[in-house]
């Protein structure tokens, strides 16, 4: 029963797969490559070894801007948070910068960066890194005082309180704005690379259009940056799963 | 009618307050909770603190464990001024108290780092032992009831081998049966253990179960309204003449009438 449940969306995926293979056909235009070109576009990127190289490429640069952003932003809004004076100083900061969309930043980061890989590790960073700092400090406020206290009482020096009460107690809100936010970097790193890169799979996506109107590489593209994001909110997910995180989160 | 409650026995005082008084700043009115408060706590005595709801009870508690500093007067252990909390005194919270990232074994053991490995594991079995969690080391407290983890809490803080645990209504969660099979626990603990006990309750019945002596607190803000001295022995028969009128006697000092 338990298997069946599991297939269950499977099935309709592969329903609408149909769906969309008998539409196309029955109206073969220009509108839409069927899936059955789709894959097909996907069979020739792997036979020119293009599809690893660009998957691999656009990996590295969210790799790289998530990282740098969770490693400045999560102690960064720690500590603010932590400090309420901080806090005051810094929230209206953190507001006004929050709501301009990564995709703003593109004319400063070639400025900056100039075109290539530095600048969309930038536009990634920056789309991560508000969002980010805005969950640790949050994170540092929902810590209930009974845990501080705790922490108060037993004599804990300050290194030793942040690595066994602060850190543990904001593990499993820090793990949902990661998950949360590596979306926004795997959505941020096709529009970077439709601007400074020649690879990657936002590259493929305006290349296969500029180069020959080749629409079925256009989806195809487009599902790989599906199931990509899927895999990585998956792995993502498992780490809510680890012992020690699983009490901030609801039984499933 | 005494506000000076002193101790009924000659033995030494471990915990003194001396005309303590507490205001909270609030909306720019200052309220006063804590009221002239004198109080002598013997070395290991069982001080149950009771009043009507919302009179100060915990900030009496805080004060005393160092989480609030006093606005006039003083609370000494020992002859010493609190300045802040101290891990020779441990505060055992009404809920949420034990760490839910750690196993029953990771938070008995949670202020016991400066100890050796091997040192570290025995006293944790012992507390273990102590508070019957035996099979459940590592478990995580979300697999425990709320009774289990707030046996777990007190043998987090006797584990460091505190001289006085204070205790915040630490069964007030519970439904009534665990209620009043936790009291016997503590009771057994604190015979074994000795430590000073000082236990903040609004439950008449557990004041009269527990304390040598009951602190009664008026409403806000708080002075100390009596102190009843509850000279049963251990075990204590619950439809004894005796208990039944200190029960009576202490329902009439909070301002009950046996009926409903």
């Amino acid at each position: 029963m338990n298997w069946l449940a599991r297939l269950r969306p499977v099935a309709f995926i592969a329903v609408l797969l149909i769906i969309w293979q008998v539409a196309i056909d029955r109206h073969p235009g220009q509108l839409l490559p069927g899936p059955w070109q789709t894959l097909r576009g996907i069979g020739d990127l792997l036979q020119h070894g293009l599809l690893f190289k660009y998957i691999v490429a656009s990996l590295f640069r969210v790799t790289w801007g998530f990282l740098l952003a969770a490693v400045i932003a999560i102690p960064l809004g720690l500590t603010i948070g932590w400090y309420s004076r901080a806090e005051m100083a810094f929230n209206p900061l953190v507001q006004i910068f929050r709501p301009i969309s990564p995709l703003a930043w593109i004319p400063i980061a070639i400025l900056w960066f100039g075109v290539g890989d530095l600048s969309s590790i930038f536009l990634i960073f920056i789309g991560c890194f508000f969002s980010l700092l805005l969950t640790a400090m949050s994170a540092v406020h929902n810590i209930p005082d009974v845990y501080i206290d705790v922490g108060r009482n037993f004599g804990l020096s300050t290194p030793n309180f942040i690595y066994r009460v602060l850190y543990p107690a904001v593990a499993p809100q820090l793990i949902v704005g990661l998950r949360i936010t590596l979306g926004i970097a795997w959505l941020v790193v096709v529009a970077a690379e439709m601007i400074a890169v020649n690879s990657g799979l936002g590259f493929l996506i305006v290349d296969a259009r500029n180069a020959g109107n080749r629409y079925d590489l256009v989806v195809a593209a487009m599902v790989i940056i599906g199931i990509i994001g899927l895999l990585l909110d998956l792995a993502m997910r498992s780490l809510e799963q680890v012992k020690s995180f699983r009490w901030g989160f609801p039984e499933n | 009618m005494s506000t000076q409650a002193s101790p009924p026995s000659t033995s030494g005082v471990k915990l003194q307050m001396d005309h303590v008084r507490k205001t909270f700043e609030r909306d720019g009115k200052s309220i006063s909770v804590l009221e002239d408060i004198n109080l002598d706590v013997r070395n290991g005595e069982f001080i149950c603190l009771v009043g009507p709801s919302g009179c100060g009870k915990s900030t009496m508690l805080n004060v005393m464990g160092g989480f609030l500093s006093p606005t006039s007067g003083s609370v000494a252990i020992d002859g010493e001024t609190v300045q802040g909390p101290d891990p020779r005194r441990i505060l055992v919270f009404q809920e949420r108290g034990v760490f839910p990232w750690l196993t029953v074994e990771g938070n008995i053991g949670f202020g016991l780092s400066k100890l050796s490995d091997a040192e570290r594991k025995q006293r944790t079995a012992h507390y273990v032992q102590l508070v019957r969690l035996q099979g459940f080391e590592h478990s995580y407290p979300s697999d425990l009831s709320g009774g289990m983890k707030q046996r777990l809490q007190v043998a987090r803080a006797l584990a460091v081998n505190p001289d006085i645990l204070y205790l915040d209504e630490p069964f007030g969660a519970l439904d009534s049966v665990t209620r009043f099979i936790m009291r016997g626990e503590l009771l057994r603990i604190w015979q074994t253990e000795r430590r000073t006990i000082i236990f903040v309750t609004h439950d008449i019945d557990e004041a009269v179960q527990l304390a040598d002596r009951v602190v009664v607190l008026s409403s806000r803000p708080a002075k100390i309204q009596d102190v009843l001295t509850i000279d049963i022995e251990h075990p204590r028969n619950l439809s004894s003449p005796r208990y039944l009128e200190l029960r009576d006697q202490l329902a009439q000092k909070i301002g009950l009438a046996y009926s409903v």
